[in-house]
C-alpha cells in the first residue's frame, strides 16, 4: 500500500464522509460547503452557495469565510481525497464539525445536483482587481457587482472628476456622465479628468477619453445635455446610483426629485472655498428611511447667499476630498456593505482640518418623500430657484 | 449666563468680518442666535424668518442634532455647546 493510500485510510477513519446528497442537505441546514479545488477546476462548475477557497490559501482564508468554529464544514474536491486532507487541516485550525464529501464534485455532478459556472475574470482583470479580490468584503462576487454597476455622475467637474476616476479604477462597469460644458482652463486647477490640451473641447468627451484610458473595460456613456425636467428622468433611468456634483440649485433640486421618484440613491457632495459636505439622500434605503434634499432644504437660498464657485472660489484640492467621499459611498452602495451616510451629513473644514458629523432627520411631512406623499411632479426649477432668490 | 460657540458658515462670514467661530451668550438656541445677530448687523435676517424660525434653506444644529428634532429654537443650551448654522451650498462642478 502506498503511503498516500495508508494516510487516506487513516483520514477516512477520522473524518466522517457524506454523500453529495447528504452534503446538499447539510448545506441547506446551515453547513458551509468548502470547495478546495484549483481555480481552473472551479471555473468548470461548482455547487451554488459554496465557498470556493481552493487548497493553497485555505487556512489563511477560512476564518474570513466562516468565522464560527462550531459551524459544520463540508469539504469537497474533485474525487473526495483532497477534501480529506483539507478537513484535517481545518480540524487542526480549530474547526470542530468537519465532513468530507465522498466522490467529490465528479459524483455531485453525475448525481444531477445543482451546479453553477462561476463567472470568470480574465487574467488581466484578475491582476487589475487583485487588491479587491483578496478582501472578503469585496472578493469575486463584490467585484462582479461593481462591474455590473451603473453609476451616473451629474457634472464632470470638481466633484465628478475624482469620483469618476476612482469609480473607473475600481471597475464600475458603466459610468454615465452628464455635462453640457466645455473644458475651460480655469477648470484644470481641480478637475483632474481634463487636460491642458483639451481646453475648449467637450467635457464629457474629455472625461470619456481619460476614463477609458485608465480602464478600457469601463463603458462611459456621455450625456452632453443640460439636465431639465424634460430630459432628466430619461437620463437617470436605469442607473443604480446617482452622484450629484452639480454646481447650481436648479439642478440639485431636479436631481433630487428624479432620484426620489425613481427610488435611486443620490450621493450628494458640495464644496465652497475651504468647506465641503457629503451625504447620501435615499428615502428608499432598505435599512432605514433616509431624508431627501428637500427634507433638509425645502427651498434654495437667495443668490447673494449662494454664490457659485465661479464667483466665490474653491480650494482646488477640496473637491478631491469630497468627491472621493462620494465615490466611497457609491462603491459601498454597489457592494451592499458598511454603514452609509444616509441621514448623516459629513462636513469638512479644510482650514481647521476638522470633520463634523451632523444628523439629517427626514421630514415626515416632506412633499416629495414624506409619509404617504404622492410624487407631486416636476416644476420649473429655474423659476423655483429664482423665486426663492427674490 | 451660558456661553456657547456658534460656527459661522463661509457664506455668512462677510457679516462676521471673516470670523468662522463666534462666542455667544443665551439660555436657548434662539437667545444665542439673537445675541449673535445683535453683535453682527445683517446676519440675523439671513438665518431666521421674521417669526424667528430657521429659514427654509438653513438648518441650525446643537452639537450633532438638528434643533428641529429637539425643542426647536427654544432648545436650552449648556455651557460650551456648539451651535452650527448650516445653509444649503450648491457648489460642485464647473
Amino acid at each position: 500500500m502506498k503511503a498516500k493510500e495508508r494516510r487516506l485510510a487513516e483520514l477516512r477513519a477520522a473524518i466522517p464522509e457524506v454523500t453529495p446528497r447528504e452534503a446538499l442537505a447539510l448545506q441547506a441546514q446551515g453547513a458551509a460547503l468548502i470547495d478546495v479545488r484549483e481555480t481552473d477546476e472551479i471555473a468548470q462548475g461548482s455547487p451554488p452557495g459554496g465557498h470556493r477557497l481552493g487548497r493553497g490559501f485555505l487556512e489563511l482564508k477560512i476564518e474570513d469565510a466562516v468565522p464560527d468554529f462550531e459551524r459544520p464544514l463540508v469539504m469537497m474536491c474533485n474525487s473526495g481525497a483532497r477534501s480529506l486532507f483539507a478537513a484535517e487541516d481545518l480540524r487542526r485550525l480549530g474547526y470542530t464539525r468537519l465532513f468530507s464529501m465522498a466522490g467529490g464534485y465528479t459524483r455531485w455532478k453525475n448525481e444531477g445536483l445543482p451546479v453553477e459556472v462561476p463567472p470568470r475574470f480574465d487574467p488581466l482583470a484578475r491582476e487589475r482587481y487583485s487588491r479587491h479580490l483578496m478582501m472578503p468584503e469585496v472578493g469575486e462576487a463584490g467585484q462582479l457587482r461593481l462591474i455590473a454597476g451603473k453609476v451616473l455622475l451629474v457634472g464632470a467637474g470638481g466633484l465628478g472628476s475624482p469620483a469618476a476616476m476612482y469609480l473607473a479604477a475600481a471597475g464600475v462597469g458603466t459610468l454615465g456622465i452628464v455635462d453640457h460644458d466645455l473644458v475651460d482652463r480655469s477648470n484644470l486647477q481641480r478637475q483632474i479628468l481634463h487636460t491642458d490640451a483639451r481646453v475648449g473641447t467637450s467635457k464629457v468627451a474629455s472625461a470619456k477619453q481619460t476614463l477609458e484610458a485608465l480602464n478600457p473595460a469601463v463603458k462611459v456613456t456621455p450625456f452632453e445635455v443640460r439636465l431639465s425636467s424634460a430630459n432628466a428622468e430619461d437620463v437617470l433611468r436605469g442607473f443604480d446610483v446617482v452622484v450629484d456634483g452639480s454646481d447650481n440649485f436648479p439642478t440639485r433640486y431636479l436631481v433630487n426629485d428624479v432620484c426620489v421618484k425613481l427610488g435611486v440613491p443620490n450621493v450628494h457632495g458640495s464644496v465652497y472655498r475651504f468647506e465641503g459636505q457629503a451625504t447620501v439622500f435615499w428615502p428608499r434605503y432598505p435599512k432605514r428611511r433616509g431624508p431627501c434634499y428637500r427634507c433638509l432644504y425645502p427651498e434654495p437660498p437667495p443668490a447673494d447667499l449662494a454664490p457659485s464657485c465661479a464667483d466665490a472660489g474653491v480650494l482646488g484640492v477640496l473637491p478631491g476630498v469630497i468627491g472621493l467621499l462620494q465615490a466611497v459611498e457609491t462603491v459601498k452602495i454597489l457592494l451592499g456593505i458598511g454603514e452609509l451616510l444616509v441621514g448623516r451629513l459629513i462636513c469638512y473644514d479644510a482650514l481647521r482640518a476638522r470633520f463634523t458629523e451632523l444628523e439629517l432627520p427626514r421630514d415626515p411631512r416632506c412633499r416629495y418623500c414624506g409619509n404617504g406623499a404622492a410624487f407631486p411632479g416636476y416644476v420649473d426649477y429655474e423659476q423655483f430657484c429664482a423665486r426663492a432668490a427674490a | 449666563m451660558t456661553t456657547v460657540t456658534v460656527r459661522i458658515p463661509t457664506p455668512l462670514r462677510p457679516y462676521t468680518q471673516g470670523v468662522d467661530e463666534v462666542r455667544a451668550e443665551g439660555a436657548t438656541v434662539a437667545e444665542a442666535i439673537h445675541a449673535l445677530g445683535a453683535a453682527y448687523a445683517g446676519l440675523l435676517a439671513r438665518v431666521l424668518t421674521p417669526e424667528g424660525e430657521p429659514r427654509q434653506f438653513v438648518n441650525i444644529y446643537l452639537g450633532s442634532r438638528n434643533v428641529r428634532t429637539l425643542q426647536g429654537m427654544t432648545t436650552r443650551v449648556t455651557e460650551g455647546d456648539v451651535i452650527s448654522i448650516v445653509p444649503a451650498v450648491a457648489g460642485g462642478a464647473t
